[in-house]
């Protein structure tokens, strides 16, 4: 194994007492002394500083690069509008995820000839090489290697966020903008990965500590590690590359359909899209859906799920304990006969077959801010 | 009464024929807050060094070992009805369950506190 890489908070995390672990090649906090748990509910209740740097973050750029991008991922590109973000994924040729992303057509590009790309820490290598291979001759590619990535969560952020980026109160979710913030040059999206309002901001990533420095002495913010960024986006709903969705998990049987635009449905023209429009005609083998422990026990990753009749039926991707909703939760994948809402379950935790439901998603309510 | 301490980070408070079993004060700060604790049932028949009882964080679940054998006569439900007290107090209120001792011999293999804080202090 390679040592784990760095990002331009590492020292920051190290004085602030991050619990280090290595994630997506990174070593990144996986915990403050405020602990998993009070991170978690402090980021619900007023608001939490991230670094999310290990993110790829880049630019593809060039006539045509909304269309040229299409041929990669299921999503209406050409649609966007200037200033709006998207989510989507990049597919193989069986229509499975390569990735799930983020991407941006910026604000000031009125002819709409560069996008903005965030992409997961773990996959970042091999996206850039498949854009490459596929876009390479088009467009040009770029990678922001020098920016960190800073995410501002939760119901305080926009409160906290004005009192050094005015501009960034009216945001609308899901848009971003370029934006002066503490003198730097930054780009600010409305968007996060816990349910909450909030801020997403590329910094120059000299200037990434000090920037976290400020964010951190406003009285609201709390530095929060990956522990509770991970039970938070369970709480939400929201899927963790590498765990709930991979290369052999289509959008459909992920339950992301609605990554998939209208118009790209009717063209069939992206990775996979004969198998993928199969399913959303004739329904997949399997469907992500949300379960619900009814006792206390959490079902970790990995988890058997069977039905009431003792039948192996599927897997658990994400669980764990949901500090908001104060009791365990989960995602997994079962057959479409067991996917409605309230369908009993069992869960098989340490051998032992333990009842649960299936349960819409999110559990704990987006508070998106849509102006 | 004596208080023994393992290289697992338990600790088992033994009083006549009957040891009480938790995890240490530097294991509960280890694991951070605890969210659920599954309990041996009463008359179950444990082994020294295995599984007898589960800690869950928000992250992570592990297992916790029994230093002694025997037959479990009590389990404490105050941890399992509201497991923040294991952090609380991990060495006192915050016990998991208590076991009639089958084998006296198990707790010369132990630690007291002493060699208990050397072994933490040296290993993290």
């Amino acid at each position: 194994m390679a040592e784990p890489k760095k990002t331009q908070l590492n020292a920051l995390h190290r004085e602030l007492g991050g619990k280090m672990v290595e994630f997506g090649g990174y070593d990144m906090p996986v915990q403050f002394p405020t602990g998993v748990l009070k991170e978690h509910l402090h980021t619900r209740a007023a608001c939490g500083l991230f670094d999310v740097s290990h993110m790829g973050q880049g630019a593809l750029s060039g006539a045509g690069v909304a269309a040229a991008f299409e041929a990669l991922v299921p999503g209406a590109i050409q649609e966007l509008k200037p200033g709006q973000t998207r989510y989507t994924l990049l597919l193989n040729d069986q229509g499975g995820i390569r990735d799930d992303l983020m991407v941006t057509r910026p604000a000031d590009d009125e002819d709409f000839s560069s996008l903005l790309l965030v992409v997961n820490a773990g996959t970042k290598d091999a996206d850039f090489a498949h854009l490459a291979a596929h876009l390479g001759g088009k467009l040009a590619i770029e990678r922001f290697e020098d920016r960190a990535l800073l995410a501002l969560q939760g119901p305080q952020a926009a409160a906290v966020f004005a009192r050094h980026c005015p501009e960034a109160a009216t945001m609308k979710f899901m848009t971003a903008a370029k934006l002066k913030v503490m003198g730097l040059d930054c780009i600010v999206w409305r968007s996060g990965y816990t349910g909450e309002d909030g801020y997403e901001i590329s910094v120059p990533g000299d200037a990434a500590e000090d920037f976290a420095r400020k964010l951190l002495a406003e009285p609201e913010v709390l530095p929060i590690g990956l522990g509770a960024r991970d039970s938070l986006r369970l709480e939400a709903g929201l899927c963790l590359y590498g765990h709930d969705l991979d290369e052999t998990t289509t959008p459909v049987e992920a339950a992301l359909t609605w990554a998939i635009g209208k118009r790209r449905k009717m063209e069939k023209n992206f990775p996979g899209a004969e198998i993928i429009m199969n399913q959303l005609f004739d329904g997949a083998s399997r469907k992500r859906v949300g379960i619900l422990p009814l006792e206390k026990a959490p079902a970790r990753e990995g988890t058997e799920i069977r039905s009431e009749a003792g039948e192996t039926i599927g897997v658990i991707t994400s669980g764990g304990f949901g500090p908001t909703v104060n009791a365990p939760i989960a995602m997994g994948y079962v057959p479409p006969a067991y996917a409605e809402d309230g369908t009993p379950l069992l869960l098989v935790v340490r051998g032992q077959a333990r009842p649960a439901r299936v349960a819409p998603m999110p559990f704990a309510s987006h508070r998106y801010y849509r102006g | 009464m004596t208080v023994y301490f393992t290289d697992q980070h338990e600790w088992v408070s033994v009083d006549g024929e009957i040891a009480t079993v938790g995890i240490t004060t530097h294991a509960a700060e280890q694991l951070g807050d605890v969210v659920f604790v599954e309990l041996p049932a009463i008359g179950k028949v444990v082994s020294a060094r295995k599984e007898a009882a589960v800690v869950e964080s928000v992250k992570a679940a592990s297992d916790v070992y029994t230093p002694v054998s025997g037959e479990v006569v009590e389990a404490n439900e105050a941890v399992a009805a509201e497991p923040a007290k294991v952090n609380e107090d991990p060495e006192g209120a915050g016990w998991f369950f208590k076991v009639k001792l089958s084998n006296h011999g198990d707790l010369s293999n132990l630690m007291d506190k002493a060699a208990y804080d050397a072994f933490v202090a040296a290993n993290g």
